[in-house]
């Protein structure tokens, strides 16, 4: 082994003791236990695949699947649609350009958990006195306690929350364009929406593709923003995933239980993010 | 002579204004789209005026919608938070997290980016870059349960403990955008470095890890406001509550004075407030910051 490459191994290998200790290791720790009874604490016992068979039959565990996807995808759909459009404008010449992009930042630097806090008073306090004056229903009493709406509080927050960062990425990728195009097809007399949809878009797909996986996946794993809004409730009906497996496996002493939870969710959170990446990029090349 | 002039002159003004209509997007400012910015730029303003207006107010102004400037202005409210929360301590916790988190990673996280880098047609390195990669699909939440007992085992459910962890969970990430831009670096720098004798330890701190600045501005922006926000890992690593972070520090608050608004404001404002004032400074960096990343 030549000099360079002892020094390249002893650069690479503490970090890979370091990775399999702190990543690999619990990864497969729980697959282990999720093929047991293991409570967190005492004794164990080998089920085999008992806690998956569960799975399919928990109410619980159902209801808060479909509770993630009604919600990840209703957000991943609003934040990128509104991420364009503040994008573009933000692209647009504007006056005062540089400091609407500070400020349209500005939610993606808070903490989530303490701007759901801050939601919370709005939904509870602010907005059902808004509802009873203009006499709207629905709204006059906090949506946080109606089992069939909260879930749109937890939507709108974590949109408010992360559009910022979809921007970003955006404008990214709207300053690739070069500007040439839009004066061919300006001369050419294309309109605004043909301009969007012929060139901006497709000249974006790029980025249209990263920004909808990386949403998607993030909000599929939601925990801090639905812990200050509504803590799962009106009674289950905003329970995540990572919270039933948090709620479960450290205060329900359903360990093993929720570690098959968490790989049936490990394989979801795959096979979504791989069937959206082949799409999305199958479409990014038909344009 | 005069008169063609005058005609030439007639012509080209209609047509220089009517190029400067059409050309809205090439010249001169946009106002309508400036005030569609400005009215959309309320829905970030509105709750952040909420916060501050609802922390300065006394309990028995709270009644009505909250937007209300106070009438009387409390300050008790931020030294009652401050006790409450043992803000000091909460502070001092998520600084120690956050540059821990950010030192480590920049310096680690380039480190073997590099030997990656420079190593991919070896079957080894191929496999490293395929291995830590592919960890960008575990979500947190598969790890959450065995990594809390594995950490309370070996005696890391701590600051350092938690330092460490975002270090490896950021690594997926940041080799992979690291080592995009390092295979970017000609080779014949280093290969001239070699001639005058210098060793890979020695290319590496004075040549490549130079030239990363812009990326290691990238992660360690990113990884700071990962590791100053984050809820959940603190969550279930901390064991003992003097090391609670700020985030948590405002959640165990919230569930045992949930009644008191106009103090829990006052402790919301001064959790926000120390990286809101950061960024202020730093806009201009972070903005392009997060964008390189996402070229990369």
């Amino acid at each position: 082994m030549t000099h360079s490459t002892k020094a390249f191994y002893w650069m690479a290998v503490p970090a890979l003791v370091l990775f399999v200790t702190l990543h690999t290791v619990p990864v497969v720790t729980g697959m282990f236990f999720s093929l047991t009874d293991y409570a967190g604490y005492g004794k164990w016992n080998f089920v085999g695949l008992q806690n998956y068979l569960s799975l399919f039959k928990d109410d619980r565990v159902l209801a808060s699947y479909g509770f993630t996807f009604l919600f990840a995808i209703t957000a991943t759909v609003i934040v990128n649609v509104l991420a364009l459009g503040v994008a573009m404008l933000l692209n647009a010449k504007i006056k005062f350009q540089t400091a609407f992009r500070g400020l349209f930042f500005i939610p993606n630097v808070l903490a989530i958990l303490v701007i759901g806090y801050v939601f919370n008073f709005i939904f509870s306090n602010s907005l059902p006195l808004l509802g009873q004056s203009l006499g709207i229903d629905w709204l006059s009493t906090s949506i946080l306690a109606n089992k069939d709406l909260a879930w749109l509080g937890i939507v709108a927050v974590s949109a408010w929350q992360s559009i910022a960062f979809s921007v970003i990425l955006y404008l990214a990728g709207l300053q690739t364009i070069p500007a040439e195009l839009y004066e061919a097809a300006g001369l050419d007399g294309a309109s605004y929406w043909r301009q969007f949809s012929s060139i901006t878009f497709p000249m974006i797909g790029a980025f249209f593709t990263i920004n909808m996986v990386l949403a998607l996946k993030g909000f599929m794993q939601a925990f801090d923003q639905i812990v200050a809004l509504t803590g799962g409730g009106p009674g289950t009906s905003t329970e995540s995933v990572s919270m039933v497996i948090f709620r479960g496996g450290f205060q329900g002493g359903e360990f093993g239980y929720q570690m098959a939870n968490s790989v049936v969710y490990l394989l979801v959170i795959v096979a979504v993010s791989l069937i959206q990446l082949r799409t999305l990029q199958r479409k990014e090349a038909d344009f | 002579m005069t008169t063609t002039e005058t005609a030439a002159s007639a012509r080209t003004v209609p047509d220089t204004r009517g190029l400067r209509r059409r050309g809205r997007l090439s010249d001169g400012v946009n106002w309508p789209l400036t005030a569609l910015a400005a009215v959309l730029a309320l829905t970030v303003l509105i709750p952040l005026y909420l916060t501050v207006v609802t922390a300065l107010k006394t309990p028995d102004q709270l009644g009505g919608s909250g937007f209300e400037l106070p009438t009387r202005v409390r300050l008790q409210n931020f030294s009652d938070a401050w006790n409450l929360t043992n803000f000091p301590r909460a502070l001092l916790n998520s600084a120690i997290v956050t540059v821990g988190a950010v030192v480590l990673t920049i310096l680690s996280n380039s480190l073997v980016a590099y030997a990656i880098a420079r190593n991919l047609h070896k079957r080894f390195f191929k496999f490293l870059y395929y291995f830590f990669v592919a960890a960008l699909f575990v979500p947190f939440p598969i790890i959450m349960l065995p990594a809390t007992k594995e950490t309370a085992l070996l005696g890391l459910d701590n600051p350092v403990g938690l330092f460490l962890l975002y270090t490896v969970y950021g690594l997926s990430f940041n080799v992979f955008v690291y080592t995009a831009f390092i295979r970017s670096i000609p080779r014949e720098l280093e290969e001239a470095a070699t001639m005058d004798g210098a060793s890979t330890w020695g290319i590496f701190r004075r040549i490549i890890f130079p030239l990363l600045t812009p990326m290691n501005a990238t992660v360690g922006i990113l990884t700071c406001l990962w590791a100053w926000n984050d809820f959940l890992l603190p969550l279930v690593i901390l064991s003992d509550p003097a090391t609670r972070t700020l985030p948590l520090a405002q959640y165990v608050f919230q569930s045992q004075f949930n009644t008191n608004y106009t103090v829990a404001f006052a402790s919301y404002l001064m959790a926000l407030a120390p990286l809101l004032l950061v960024y202020l400074f730093a806009q201009r960096w972070v903005i392009s910051g997060v964008m390189r990343g996402s070229i990369k």
